[in-house]
């Protein structure tokens, strides 16, 4: 690997670390998981003046459960250990069953959550799974912190609204109302491929009763593709195939999938339909039991 | 008493790979690992453009940067006679460019520096002016009447055309198919991919002026070729050259060529007088060297109604990129694409063959491919599955019907080869039952009710391994031959070299097996050592799966002239005559008395310490082998899948391969090199291929775009084994290296398209990505062509 040249620095606080981003002016990067921006510095795509590594900052690795039932994630935690955790598996079916999808096993050891959020690639997993979750992110910036909405943080591809001198130190999700339900699926032609499609589904349930909805899409447009206004037609409703099958045409509709290698844009939207319509029939109270 | 062959690790030995005592341990010797005083980096500016007149190159910003030592132009190649390079296809390729560049990803110029990464800082440096030229992306467009010329550089050179070439009989195929009952077509592609070994290519060439020797590290799968093209390209005295290829991080037919890197890298330690290092990136590797495939198929087959082939019309139209630079040593245009049909008893042939010229990336017939086998077994087996459903007939029993019977060997096949040994029909009942073939028609029809889409596919082969022999195959007129040479030191233990060059075959295990084998010598005191040509005799290399079919009987020649002399000495042991001594594994005795005898550690000790009067000291000995024919191991294939109807996407339920290589030296190895080679047949048949936009941009230069599949998506395999040894191996062997990437292909296709044939589906061309399975199931038509890489949606 033979990179550009950089400057290197691995600041101990988040403080020190926002003071190198602020002198940076826009060409300093942060380096976490490292999983998308070490290939790129490889491919000379990205070629930063100076790396801020916030691997050595103590306390950004965790996950947790707050006592409301909203979930942290630190700007640290591994894809592994959510895809590990006990508690994730139980109580957030959505991230659950997203987590093993992400890239490999070798890049989930290293890449983060909060990385892969901020990379903001079209076909992120997890930036689908934080807006059909409803979820934000905690910023912090030379002048303090602040909160940003996922449905307003992905500006486009590989554009977030981060300001160049601000880190993303946790990604929060709020608490269900009721029961947190919900999936993940992905067509890939291989472990670690670009999805031909992906479809993130997070409900809170009473019951079979729909109390909040929300679906999200990558790798079928410019960038995430927010679909909540869609799901948000269940809310109120029992789940049916009916209104499965209403929603499933929605968002499938919602998606601006582009004819490629992958498949046509006719065929992208099928996948959007039927992956939206598997997630969902599964959460029909008689089967989930 | 004799010993136990397996204990010692001889034939038939699942010994485990001695080389991965280092591997597993990262302490393997790459080309990359060496490091030697003062060397310089070298890299290449690539084009980035497919096809473009160079107006002028500006490398004056790259001089200028401290740490750079070197810029070489095509220019400053051609002033010493080095800017174009012959191919082993007997056509010239562009070392740097110097009047245009034909391909994306072309070799441009060329930064020697301190560092790599200032050469690669200082290649951004280059301002390379081009005038764009229209891309030819396709063999359509290269013969288009108004096509643009690639190849302007080559006086005589018509149009695009690389060549017209025919092989079997026309007028009595003609008049097999007036005859036929019924005339099966298909039409069909076998797509582009690469072999894209992990490691890619590099070398390190270190010119001593002072003493005139070359000493020249390099990736090469047959470092002795590499010695002697450069003694009579480049007419440097062959004395002076050492070409060593150390460890090998997978070859798969990419590391057979003479890459204009490696006469680069050459050029550039000549004038530095320094170590030149040059390391290729993976995408220069995907982008420019040696791809596989790239041809189209019009298949036609003449049949009778009670399911006899009459005959087999084959046309193919085939894609060489901008240097027609197959590395295969035949004098046959196609490679063996006319090896096809050798394992069908078939009346009669007739192949038409053109090649043509793109701005694509040159090279082909790599990846584990004997020569465009490759191509010729999946055409058959295509060709063989639509011909059974054409007449209506079971697809194992039109295969039983036409293979050649086990008592008709030798066999000279419709296209004129000659297969000498196999045991078609018993292969084909091995797999039938394991894969529960009687009960599948039933369960189809079953699942179809149910909306599920079941299928089979069959795939049998016998293909031509081993080239070769010396009268068809050469390479630069050197004859296909290779070598052994065995040193059994005074103690009994053994250093073995060989002309071939192992990159994951096992080399360092197995060629110890069959001296154990000869000689009873322990596996674990042998040494094997490859890839120096100061040191190993001459060979020709290891691709095509030849290693076993001729360096390996070299190794048992070798052997049993050593185990000559040793019986010589033996009878001055045991004071008797030669005729007197008997030889069991390990040991020599007196006939009539088997307690007396002597082993053969025993013999080695005297031949340095103990030799009757007037015999030459030593025991070792070297043995040349010219193999009288290729060796033609068969394969039955089984493959049975599941569709989902509502995405496209399918999964392997069961896969069935049958093999029979003949005598296997080591069943594990084997094992190993018949799972790899599936896994590279799912990659193809399900998602690997590398293709070019119209603007002739590579899709497929990273690893994003070109797949390789990992453990967690490559289906189980499950292997049988059946014996037919090789009448002219001297054990037996036959080559087994590409048979399951060769027969692999069409089993996966055939049972996808078995899924589907109820719907009207014939053919769908490979990659069956999910999306093109689902667009033929929706739409019952086939597919056909590479996937689509762009559009105005």
């Amino acid at each position: 690997m033979y990179p550009s040249r950089f400057k290197y620095e691995s600041p101990k606080t988040i403080e020190a670390a926002v003071a190198l981003l602020d002198a940076g002016k826009g060409d300093a990067k942060i380096l976490a998981g490292g999983q998308s921006l070490v290939p790129m510095l490889k491919l000379r795509f990205a070629f930063p003046d100076q790396i801020v590594d916030i691997n050595n900052i103590p306390g950004l690795d965790y996950h947790r459960f707050d006592a409301d039932g909203s979930l942290h994630i630190g700007a640290l935690c591994r894809h592994e250990d959510l895809e590990h955790s006990a508690e994730i598996a139980e109580r957030q079916p959505t991230i659950a069953a997203a987590a093993p999808l992400v890239a490999d096993p070798i890049v989930r050891t290293r890449g983060t959550f909060v990385g892969s959020v901020c990379h903001a690639d079209p076909q992120g997993d997890w930036a689908a799974t934080m807006i059909a979750l409803g979820g934000h992110l905690v910023v912090q910036g030379p002048k303090g912190k602040r909160t940003i909405d996922m449905k307003d943080f992905v500006l486009g591809p590989y554009a977030n609204a981060l300001n160049y001198n601000e880190i993303a130190i946790e990604a929060v999700i709020p608490a269900p109302k009721g029961v947190a339900r919900g999936g993940y699926l992905k067509l890939e032609r291989r472990v670690g491929d670009f999805a031909t499609a992906s479809v993130a589904v997070a409900l809170d349930m009473d019951g079979n009763r729909v109390l909040r909805a929300g679906i999200a899409l990558a790798g079928v447009g410019g960038k995430t593709i927010d679909a909540n206004e869609e799901a948000s037609a269940l809310v109120g409703h029992d789940l049916t195939e009916s209104i499965i099958d209403t929603v499933a045409a929605a968002v499938a509709a919602k998606a601006e999938p582009r004819t490629d290698h992958r498949g046509s844009s006719d065929y992208k939207r099928q996948i959007v339909k039927t992956f939206v319509k598997r997630i969902l029939v599964a959460q029909i109270a008689e089967k989930v039991a | 008493m004799s010993l136990d062959e397996i204990k010692i690790g001889g034939l038939g030995a699942s010994r485990r790979r001695v080389e991965d005592n280092r591997f597993i341990r990262g302490k393997g010797n790459y080309v990359d690992d060496i490091v030697l005083p003062g060397m310089l980096h070298m890299e290449i500016l690539r084009s980035p453009v497919a096809h473009a007149r160079i107006k002028s190159i500006d490398t004056s910003a790259a001089w200028d940067m401290p740490g750079v030592r070197l810029v070489l132009t095509g220019e400053m190649m051609a002033a010493r006679n080095l800017a174009w390079m012959p191919t082993l296809s007997y056509d010239t390729a562009a070392v740097l460019a110097t009047d245009k560049v034909r391909f994306q990803g072309q070799e441009v110029c060329a930064v020697i520096a301190d560092d790599p990464y200032i050469a690669k800082d200082a290649c951004a440096k280059i301002v390379v002016d081009y005038e764009i030229l229209p891309p030819i992306v396709n063999p359509v467009q290269a013969a288009a009447e108004d096509a643009i010329q690639i190849r302007d550089d080559k006086a005589g050179q018509v149009g695009n055309k690389v060549f017209d070439w025919e092989i079997g009989d026309k007028a009595r195929t003609d008049k097999a198919f007036e005859d036929a009952d019924l005339v099966s077509k298909v039409e069909m592609h076998y797509p582009r991919t690469h072999p894209s070994p992990i490691e890619c290519c590099g070398s390190i060439a270190d010119f001593d002026r002072a003493t005139g020797k070359l000493t020249f590290y390099v990736t090469s799968q047959a470092p002795h070729i590499v010695r002697a093209a450069v003694a009579l390209v480049a007419e440097l005295p062959e004395q002076q050259i050492r070409v060593v290829s150390p460890d090998i991080g997978g070859g798969f037919g990419n590391k057979v060529p003479v890459y204009p890197g490696y006469v680069v890298s050459i050029l550039a330690s000549i004038l530095t007088e320094k170590p030149v290092k040059w390391i290729e990136d993976k995408t220069g590797n995907l982008i420019s060297t040696g791809f596989g495939r790239d041809v189209y198929l019009k298949g036609e087959m003449a049949l009778r109604k009670d399911g006899k082939i009459l005959g087999v019309r084959m046309n193919t139209i085939s894609d060489h990129g901008a240097f027609f630079a197959d590395a295969q040593p035949s004098k046959f245009k196609i490679g063996l694409m006319h090896s096809a049909f050798a394992c069908y008893d078939i009346p009669t042939a007739h192949m038409f063959a053109t090649g043509y010229y793109t701005n694509k990336a040159p090279g082909g017939v790599a990846y584990r491919c004997s020569f465009r086998v490759t191509e010729a077994m999946f055409f058959q087996e295509r060709m063989v599955h639509a011909a059974a459903d054409d007449l209506g007939m079971d697809q194992a029993e039109f295969r039983r019907v036409n293979f050649v019977k086990d008592d008709d060997f030798p066999h000279r096949t419709a296209f004129g080869f000659l297969t000498d040994s196999g045991q078609y029909e018993k292969c084909l009942n091995v797999g039938m039952e394991a894969i529960g073939y009687k009960d599948f028609a039933k369960e189809q029809e079953e699942a179809r009710k149910r909306g599920k889409l079941l299928g089979i596919g069959i795939s049998t082969m016998t293909e031509p391994l081993g080239a070769g022999n010396s009268r068809e195959y050469d390479i630069l007129g050197i004859k296909m031959f290779d070598s052994a040479e065995l040193r059994v030191h005074m103690t009994g233990k053994a250093i073995l070299r060989t002309g071939a060059k192992t990159q994951g075959q096992g080399h360092e295990t197995t060629w110890a097996q069959i001296v154990a084998h000869e000689l009873g010598i322990p596996a674990e005191d042998i040494v094997v050592e490859e890839g120096d040509t100061d040191t190993a005799p001459f060979g020709m290399g290891t691709y095509a799966s030849r290693s076993t079919p001729v360096a390996g009987a070299a190794v048992s020649m070798a052997a049993r002239k050593v185990r000559a002399k040793a019986r010589k000495i033996a009878a001055h042991l045991l004071e008797v005559s030669e005729e007197d001594i008997e030889w069991e594994l390990g040991r020599f005795y007196v006939r009539s008395n088997s307690d007396r005898g002597v082993t053969i550690q025993e013999c080695a000790m005297a031949a340095y310490s103990n030799m009757p009067d007037g015999m030459e000291p030593g025991l070792e000995n070297t043995a040349y082998y010219d193999p009288p024919n290729l060796t033609w191991p068969f394969a039955a294939y089984f493959c049975k899948v599941e569709i989902d109807p509502e995405t496209g996407v399918w999964d392997v339920l069961q896969f069935v391969a049958v093999d029979d290589c003949g005598v296997r030296i080591n069943p594990m190895i084997v094992e190993g090199q018949i799972m790899g080679g599936l896994t590279e047949a799912y990659a193809m048949a399900n998602m690997q291929y590398q293709t070019y936009d119209e603007e002739g941009n590579c899709i497929g230069a990273n690893y994003m775009d070109f797949l390789l599949p990992t453990a967690w998506e490559t289906p189980g395999f499950e292997l049988y084994e059946v014996v037919t040894p090789c009448p002219h191996h001297p054990i037996g062997a036959k080559g087994v290296g590409e048979c399951a990437t060769v027969a692999g292909p069409a089993a996966f296709v055939n049972a996808v398209v078995n899924a589907l044939s109820h719907k009207g589906v014939r053919n769908i061309d490979m990659p069956l990505m999910p999306n093109r399975v689902y667009e033929a199931l929706t739409t019952g038509k086939d597919v056909y062509g590479m996937p689509p890489v762009r559009s105005g949606n």
